[in-house]
């Protein structure tokens, strides 16, 4: 889960990380009554959960009270990137002498949590990373153990932390691992971290959750829906509410797969052999009927899907658990699409005669059934696709 | 050889009594893997499949000094737990199949199993099986037969469907690891690259990779330095994901500018590894590079 920037601010305090002061408004009013308080010059901020926010647009400075109505009324209600703006940070605008760029992350290859921190604050991570990797510095940190004082400081020389803001940025990172640590967070950001006329203040925070923890952040849980904060598309949210693991992509074909791995391998093939994957939606291992007709009838129903892929490879999975799935699915919708599905493995012989007695043809081998749905959905759309891209 | 699992694995399951872990228990049996014990905290004095349950894992160890082995079934809030019970009751593999562990503690009992010179396989993975010898996992073991190739993956119906192409084709398989599909897994695939280069059952290996991370990458910087020596073919999935989300995996993102399939690809292919775009092309590039030497 994605905190926006107030929310990952508010943590920022509790860990004793310096922002500016702020205050988040919902509305025109409320965003010149907190200019008021805070005093102007401020600075609105768009909170919307895309990167690339402020070159869009999402980030204004006001200098006096007409001028934070007038830009308040323009953001609120706009879209910064395709996403809707329901509120803003209103924030007191500092002077910047400097900006650094500060993360704790995870690193695969340790298995560790690694810390990135940057004298070149201010620009995407992946910027600094492509012009000037020699600019980041990268430190993992034993997570048996935390973060050390020693470490904080061996960063803070490696940066060239001016004398005066030594011990500040020390605390801080230290703050911002126990953060890291204590709201299993994937990612901890600031940036940027700016050195200003009020001393160190993180001016904006990037802080992601680890989905499989939220059970024991309730403190989080704010009751907006996922679509609402803009991380999930609606049909993703309504997946999500039947349990499936979808991603909604853009094409026509409809893909469902079971495991992850092979269900970005159809999507690769059905491009791969000139068609457009509609989405990911992987069944998961051991797959019910329940499941796969809930997961067939959700793409069945899709307004973009013209066909439907289906490459089951039944190990754990049985293939006839899966075909009884898939005609609940065709009887209770009707098969009003075309329908591909390639079927092997436990009790296939079985899953093939279940479908086959509804006139459902069944492939053994991908590539072929790769082939058939592409085609299907080049007829559908009535438009010719060239072969592969390969 | 063979890598990680073989003859001498004998077995302790935790979890055994659940649903998942008295099902799988069963395939591992069929399988002819050695199960010396089950563990389920107030479930001892009971057998499963015949196979004898102990309320703790020390005592399961204590009555089977044999076991050096444990796989994991147990849910994703107890699974650290189960995992730092087996590394203190001595156990040398721990194969974790749960799935939706929280990433940190994942972090700190690799951290911890490593201290105690122990190795975690997983989590969220199929788990490991040296056809014919034994399966310490949930696939299906007539997808895989014994042979000379070894299988590195980040998946697994992906990894039986290109293990039973390979079957079919008549290339059976060293061991198959299941890396698991987290970004954070006790064996990364460069160690399962490593192993595989030292073990002399192995000719050819298989790298079975996704989107997310940089492991790809890094493997083809050991094949270009000549690290390894053995020849390897690569397929790589999600060339087709969008940037940032989540494809099912959660280690399946690109994010920060690092993941794209095209990168591992590139970089691979740059390292002389060729990489299928199918399994059935997969297939044919093993056939091609063993044929070739």
């Amino acid at each position: 889960m994605k905190l926006y920037e107030y929310e990952g601010k508010q943590l920022f305090q509790k860990y004793g990380i310096p922002v500016p002061p702020g205050i988040v408004a919902s509305t025109v009013e409320e965003a010149v009554a907190a200019a008021e308080k805070l005093g102007t010059p401020v600075v609105l901020k768009a909170q919307v959960l895309v990167g690339g926010r402020g070159k869009a647009g999402g980030i204004v400075k006001a200098d006096a009270l007409n001028e934070v109505r007038e830009k308040a009324s323009k953001l609120l209600g706009s879209e910064i990137r395709g996403v809707p703006v329901h509120k803003l940070l209103v924030e007191k605008a500092v002077t910047i002498e400097k900006e650094l760029y500060l993360s704790i992350t995870m690193d695969r290859v340790s298995a560790r949590p690694i810390i990135l921190a940057s004298a070149m604050g201010g620009v995407d991570i992946e910027e600094i990373a492509r012009e000037h990797p020699e600019a980041i510095v990268r430190r993992p940190v034993d997570p048996l153990l935390g973060l050390k004082g020693y470490e904080a400081r061996i960063i803070a020389y490696k940066l060239g932390i001016p004398k005066e803001h030594l011990s500040t940025f020390a605390k801080l990172l230290q703050g911002l691992y126990r953060l890291f640590t204590d709201y299993d967070a994937e990612l901890a950001e600031i940036n940027p971290l700016a050195i200003t006329d009020q001393g160190l203040l993180a001016l904006d925070s990037k802080v992601i959750v680890d989905d499989n923890s939220l059970y024991r952040h309730s403190d989080l849980l704010t009751g907006e829906s996922r679509a609402e904060r803009g991380e999930m598309t609606e049909y993703e949210e309504k997946a999500a509410e039947l349990g499936l693991a979808y991603v909604e992509l853009d094409g026509n074909i409809g893909i469902i797969g079971n495991g992850a791995g092979l269900t970005m391998a159809t999507m690769d093939m059905v491009s791969y052999y000139g068609g457009k994957p509609a989405d990911f939606l992987d069944l998961g291992g051991a797959a019910s009927h329940e499941r796969v007709y809930k997961a067939t009838k959700f793409l069945m129903e899709h307004p973009r899907v013209d066909v439907l892929f289906i490459n089951i490879f039944g190990g754990i999975t049985r293939c006839d658990e899966v075909a009884k799935g898939i005609v609940e699915a065709v009887k209770e919708v009707g098969a009003k699409k075309p329908m591909v599905v390639k079927l092997v493995g436990t009790n296939e012989e079985i899953g093939w005669k279940i479908l086959e007695e509804v006139g459902i043809k069944v492939f053994k081998d991908m590539e072929a059934a790769a082939q058939l749905a592409v085609k299907l959905a080049s007829e559908k759309r009535g438009v010719s696709r060239d072969g592969h891209t390969g | 050889m063979v890598i990680l699992v073989d003859e001498n694995t004998k077995v302790i399951v935790q979890g055994i009594t659940g649903r998942q872990g008295s099902f799988h228990t069963k395939l591992m049996l069929e399988y002819g893997t050695k199960i010396v014990a089950g563990v389920t905290p107030g479930k001892g004095g009971i057998d499963v499949h015949g196979v004898p349950v102990y309320n703790t894992v020390e005592e399961a160890v204590a009555e089977h000094p044999d076991a050096n082995t444990s796989i994991i079934f147990v849910p994703a809030r107890f699974a650290a737990d189960a995992v730092y019970e087996a590394v203190d009751a001595g156990l040398k593999l721990v194969v974790v199949i749960t799935e939706h562990i929280p990433v940190h503690d994942t972090m700190r009992f690799v951290n911890y199993a490593r201290i105690k010179g122990a190795r975690v396989v997983g989590p969220n993975g199929p788990g490991v099986i040296s056809p014919g010898k034994s399966k310490v996992g949930i696939m299906p073991g007539n997808a895989f037969r014994p042979g000379k190739i070894g299988i590195v993956s980040r998946s697994g119906t992906l990894t039986y469907e290109i293990s039973s192409a390979l079957s079919r084709a008549g290339y059976g398989q060293s061991t198959a690891v299941g890396v698991g599909g987290d970004p954070i897994v006790g064996t990364n695939p460069i160690e399962v690259v490593k192993m595989f280069e030292k073990d002399e059952d192995t000719d050819l290996i298989v790298l079975i990779g996704e989107i997310g991370g940089d492991i790809e990458e890094r493997v083809a910087a050991m094949v270009a330095k000549g690290e390894i020596t053995k020849p390897m073919v690569g397929y790589i999935v999600g060339r087709t994901a969008p940037p940032g989300k989540r494809m099912g995996h959660a280690g399946a993102i690109i994010s920060m500018g690092t993941g794209r399939a095209e990168d591992k690809v590139r970089a691979l292919e740059e390292a002389g590894v060729p990489v299928a775009e199918t399994p059935s092309q997969l297939v044919s590039l093993v056939k091609k590079m063993l044929e070739g030497r």
